[in-house]
């Protein structure tokens, strides 16, 4: 069957965000107030065949590790739907 | 925590350089004073196991306005009150690591170099080395490497203007990334990496400090949690549009006069500006850390010193006039904080919250003061023996020339980069002719100046593979040879020195003796080096990377009319070959990407003969007799012809001049020293009158797009220029994957 | 007539846009820094430009975070009472996400950044015009009505050809619809464009094709 795969992968904790610092300071020219930092990342969605529910987010893992997020310097979060 | 020998050898520091410390300070330095000697002498920070032989290159003379490695990038006269200043440095560690990061932050780090002395950049080259493209690793860096490159470049609104790539199977683990950058500054506005003046304020401008970069000394550091190593970032990041903001700012206080001194936080962030600012003002400095302004909290002592965050920048101003500093940041909402003042006392004292953390003699932190300088032991390589034993009979003339030709045209070393270059903004800042009308080096105009630069990277690595002093002689004649093709005068070189490890004796040998070519090729052509950078340790288990120095160099022009382009301008015009031929085929793209030859010896190159032939150009061009130049390099005569073909879609009819000389070494031998000239017709008198005494030959006529070979039709430039410019496209179009990537 | 050109931050081609009016045209140019919102000085004959470059680091969506700025509020006004606007490359992608104009401008279709002589079929000659595009966001796409009425309404000012003003697929350089390169509002006061005609205007550069089209669209 087809399991729909969401896939978040943020920029690691520590590292510099340049584009998450320059929405924040967009934010804050625009009179936002109450929001402190900013960090953008992507969200993926995929559309998984597979036995199951552990093995489609496996695919999904696997996916992750070879292409869509750098483990160098992304984090990567997996549910399934 | 207790330091121990054990302490610094995790820092990278041997026993005995830690014996010098504690001798140095008459006492054991503390974690965060080891650790700042351990960034300061480190190679890239100390030059010390190369300044010996640096120090034998031609440093000064010509209109250079300060010396070698007294500034953070060279800086020459250009007349009417205008100096250019201009730098190479290598990324190649990162740009292994990460890619697109590495090498963004790379050319982020060379401009830098260049604004922090007063200066607008206006144009960038670069200079890279892969594997075999036909791998998918090589695929993933170059693609990497140049989204990254175009990434920081074309935001940050500086042009990309030239540049080489080389794909050799020796770079397969260590790709070389070497980004250069060149500005303009007006007399008078220039900024000195110098702090003075007891009391003045040392300001922090820039990104807030995070632990960006530290990886070595966090390894070391006892109290490191195995979940706080999770969270070190690896890469620093770039952030471009900092950086132009950065510039802008910068370019703004300058002219206010209050600046004392600046200098950008490259390697070794706080800790080395603080110590290089005053080492060179024989002053102290004291610093609070904690006004740091910090991405992260928490920090430490060590990490705030070390730090490679980037786009940041460490000014002293005058006492009193922090205020008009600040306004500028402000303007262009960038941090900017007093984080200490000046001393009289020689002492770098670090303060966080009131503690003393770290006091250090600035001097003996830094090269030239107390940094260690090494002898290295040095010997011939063995596998020179191979290269020397080469018998060009051996190789047999091959009958079909069109077929070896058609393959020449489509190697990646020969091909278009065009893959490559349509990623870069190439022509932001209106000032790159070479768009329009392409020529040997790029020339740009030198604006605000009535002036134009021509600039330059070259380095055949194979060629200094071969033989390390006449192959980094080639280097530095190459260079001086496209400037001159260009119209140009050279003025002077910036090197990026990209070897192996020093203490393999047989590196060191390919080290040492490509530093006496350099210097002796510069010393002729009156092209003094004004700075540069070392890279060791390009090497892994498979051994060394070819020995690559890479020459960027910066000629001038007085007006950009005095400028000479390459292609082919009219049907009818007459092709004459400057320069002697050579019955040459050693370290040929032809002889080792064809035959497979892998040691020979470098090409044919007299530096005489070099010499005199740039003479000759420039007194064509000079006296206007010729209509195009281009110089013969990689794949020889015949890629020479065919490239200066294909800007009007012109062709060319021409014979070999010389037929003693065996047909594949003629049409594809590399000897050096050459240059393919047109002449119009009714100045052929006058053009043969100009060069009367030199060595040349009349090859043939441009047509209008038949291209013939010793009276045999090799078919239409059309067709070449297609094989030429999709060679490389072609090759990567079946590894989607980078699209993907990109696209993420 | 002058012309005003609006600095971001991140703007790169203010200066080369400046120096096209100011050298080449000889026009009067005053630089409009973004956080300033007086523009009281321009009257309806003159013209505001809004520059390429890369406002705000291109971070979130190309134009997303300038378009707030406080000079782009003046710029709405100017414009809404009918001064002429041009917008070039990231000006184009701030006018649209400040819906002066319609559409939006997607990335390329090779996904990558892309600098080039091109050539362009519109307003001011019958020739094909050289000029340089250099972008990564530069795929225009709007809603079929809304295709529809800019080709109906004579609003596309340029599209990409090939060097004989034939406007063709492989003369496309980046996907966009319809080959579409550069469009105007309904009024005729608004003109964006992707493609840099500051970059080739100057007989240095061995090209001034773009002097054509910053003639017609703001000074005639």
């Amino acid at each position: 069957m087809t399991f729909s795969v969401q896939v978040k992968v943020m920029p690691l904790k520590d590292l510099l965000d340049p584009q998450g610092k320059a929405v924040m300071g967009g934010l804050n020219n625009l009179g936002l107030k109450g929001i402190n930092d900013v960090r953008v990342g992507k969200h993926i969605t995929l559309q998984v065949d597979a036995a199951n529910e552990d093995e489609a987010k496996k695919i999904a893992e696997d996916a992750t590790k070879k292409l869509l997020a750098n483990p160098v310097m992304e984090y990567f979060e997996i549910s399934v739907n | 925590m207790e330091i121990t020998v054990k302490t610094a050898e995790q820092l990278r520091l041997t026993a005995e350089e830690f014996e010098l410390i504690k001798k140095k300070l008459g006492r054991t330095p503390n974690f965060n004073e080891l650790c700042a000697f351990s960034a300061m002498w480190s190679e890239h920070c100390s030059y010390k196991n190369s300044i010996k032989w640096l120090k034998t290159l031609p440093r000064e003379g010509g209109r250079m306005l300060v010396a070698a490695g007294e500034e953070n990038a060279g800086l020459m006269d250009m007349g009417d009150g205008y100096g250019v200043v201009f730098k190479i440095e290598s990324h190649n560690h990162p740009s292994a690591i990460e890619p697109f990061q590495g090498a963004a932050t790379g050319v982020g780090g060379i401009h830098r170099d260049i604004f922090t002395m007063g200066a607008r950049p206006i144009a960038s080259l670069n200079s890279l080395r892969f594997g075999n493209l036909n791998e998918a690793k090589t695929q993933h860096l170059l693609g990497g490497v140049v989204h990254g490159i175009g990434h920081y470049g074309n935001c940050f609104g500086v042009p990309t203007v030239g540049g080489e790539i080389y794909f050799e199977q020796c770079y397969h683990t260590n790709p070389l990334v070497n980004a250069m950058s060149v500005g303009i500054v007006k007399a008078g506005e220039t900024v000195s990496a110098t702090a003075l003046g007891k009391g003045n304020p040392v300001i922090f401008v820039g990104s807030a400090t995070g632990k960006d970069g530290i990886g070595g000394a966090s390894f070391a550091s006892a109290d490191i949690t195995a979940e706080s190593t999770e969270e070190l970032p690896a890469v620093q990041v770039g952030d471009p549009f900092q950086e132009k903001k950065l510039l802008e700012a910068c370019l703004e206080v300058i002219p206010t006069g209050v600046v004392v001194g600046m200098q950008d936080m490259g390697a070794a962030g706080i800790i080395c500006s603080t110590a290089e600012m005053s080492a060179k003002g024989g002053v102290g400095m004291r610093i609070d850390l904690d006004k740091v302004p910090t991405r992260q909290q928490n920090m430490k002592a060590w990490e705030l010193l070390l730090s490679e965050s980037q786009e940041r920048m460490l000014m002293v101003v005058e006492k009193g006039k922090e205020g008009v500093v600040q306004k500028i940041f402000d303007k262009w909402d960038l941090p900017c904080s007093v984080i200490g003042e000046v001393t009289e006392d020689g002492l770098l004292s670090f303060f966080m919250h009131g503690e003393l953390e770290a006091q250090l003699p600035a001097e003996e932190l830094v090269l030239g003061g107390g940094a260690p300088q090494y002898d290295r032991a040095y010997t011939e390589p063995t596998y020179l023996a191979k290269t020397k034993a080469f018998d060009a009979a051996s190789i047999e003339v091959p009958k079909d020339l069109k077929a070896v030709a058609e393959k020449l045209i489509q190697i990646p070393n020969i091909a278009s980069k065009r893959w490559v270059y349509v990623q870069y903004d190439s022509m932001v800042g209106t000032g790159n002719t070479s768009t329009n009308q392409p020529s040997d080096a790029a020339v740009v105009l030198a604006k605000p100046s009535d002036k134009a630069l021509a600039v330059t990277t070259d380095c055949n690595s194979r060629y200094v593979y071969a033989d390390p002093y006449k192959g980094a002689m080639i280097a530095v004649a190459e260079a001086a040879r496209n400037i001159v093709c260009s119209g140009g005068e050279p003025l002077g070189v910036t090197n990026c020195l990209n070897f192996g490890n020093p203490y393999d004796p047989q590196v060191y040998y390919q080290f040492v003796h490509a530093i006496k070519g350099m210097g002796d090729a510069c010393r002729k052509f009156n092209t003094p080096v004004t700075g540069g950078n070392v890279s060791f340790y390009n090497q892994n288990p498979d051994g060394p990377v070819y020995p690559t120095p890479t020459i960027g160099m910066v000629g001038l022009l007085d007006s950009v009319q005095d400028k000479m382009t390459l292609d082919f301008k009219e049907e009818g015009d007459v092709i004459y070959l400057v320069g002697k031929s050579y019955a040459d085929i050693n370290s040929s793209e032809y002889l080792q990407k064809i035959k497979g030859v892998e040691f020979s010896p470098a090409p044919h190159f007299d530096i005489e003969e070099e010499f005199a032939l740039q003479q000759q150009i420039t007194k064509a061009i000079k006296e206007k007799v010729i209509a195009s130049a281009h110089d013969v390099s990689e794949g020889g005569l015949f890629i020479t012809l065919i490239e200066s073909s294909f800007n009007r879609n012109l062709g060319f009819e021409v014979a070999s001049t010389d037929g003693g000389i065996r047909k594949d070494a003629y049409w594809f031998g590399e000897a050096q020293s050459r240059v393919v000239v047109t002449v119009k017709k009714d100045q052929v008198a006058a053009f043969e009158k100009t060069l009367s005494g030199a060595t040349f030959a009349k090859l043939g006529t441009v047509t209008n797009g038949s291209v013939s070979i010793d009276g045999e039709n090799w078919g239409n430039a059309i067709s070449w220029k297609e094989k030429y410019d999709n060679a490389i496209g072609n090759l990567l179009a079946g590894h989607d994957s980078e699209h993907a990537l990109s696209a993420l | 007539m002058k012309f005003g050109v609006v600095v971001f931050p991140g703007s790169n081609c203010d200066r080369d846009m400046q120096e096209a009016l100011q050298n080449d045209l000889n026009q009067e140019v005053v630089m409009l820094w973004h956080k300033d919102k007086d523009i009281s000085s321009f009257t309806t004959n003159d013209c505001i430009v809004l520059p390429g470059g890369f406002s705000y680091g291109d971070y979130m969506r190309c134009g997303a975070i300038a378009r707030f700025s406080p000079m782009m509020q003046s710029v709405i006004e100017f414009a809404n009472k009918g001064g002429k606007v041009l917008g070039v490359c990231n000006g184009f992608q701030v006018l649209c996400e400040a819906q002066l104009l319609p559409g939006v401008l997607l990335r390329n279709a090779n996904q990558q950044f892309i600098c080039k002589n091109v050539y362009l079929k519109g307003v001011g000659s019958d020739k094909a015009l050289k000029i340089p595009i250099a972008h990564g966001e530069g795929r225009y796409f709007a809603d079929q009505k809304t295709l529809e009425e800019l080709e109906k309404n004579n609003q596309v000012i340029y599209h990409y050809c090939d060097e004989n003003g034939n406007i063709t697929a492989e003369a496309n350089p980046n996907g966009t619809t319809n080959n579409i390169a550069g469009i105007r509002n309904a009024a005729g006061n608004v003109f964006g464009m992707m493609p840099h005609p500051e970059r080739a205007s100057s007989d240095a550069l061995g090209n001034i094709d773009g002097q054509i089209i910053l003639k017609t669209l703001l000074m005639s």
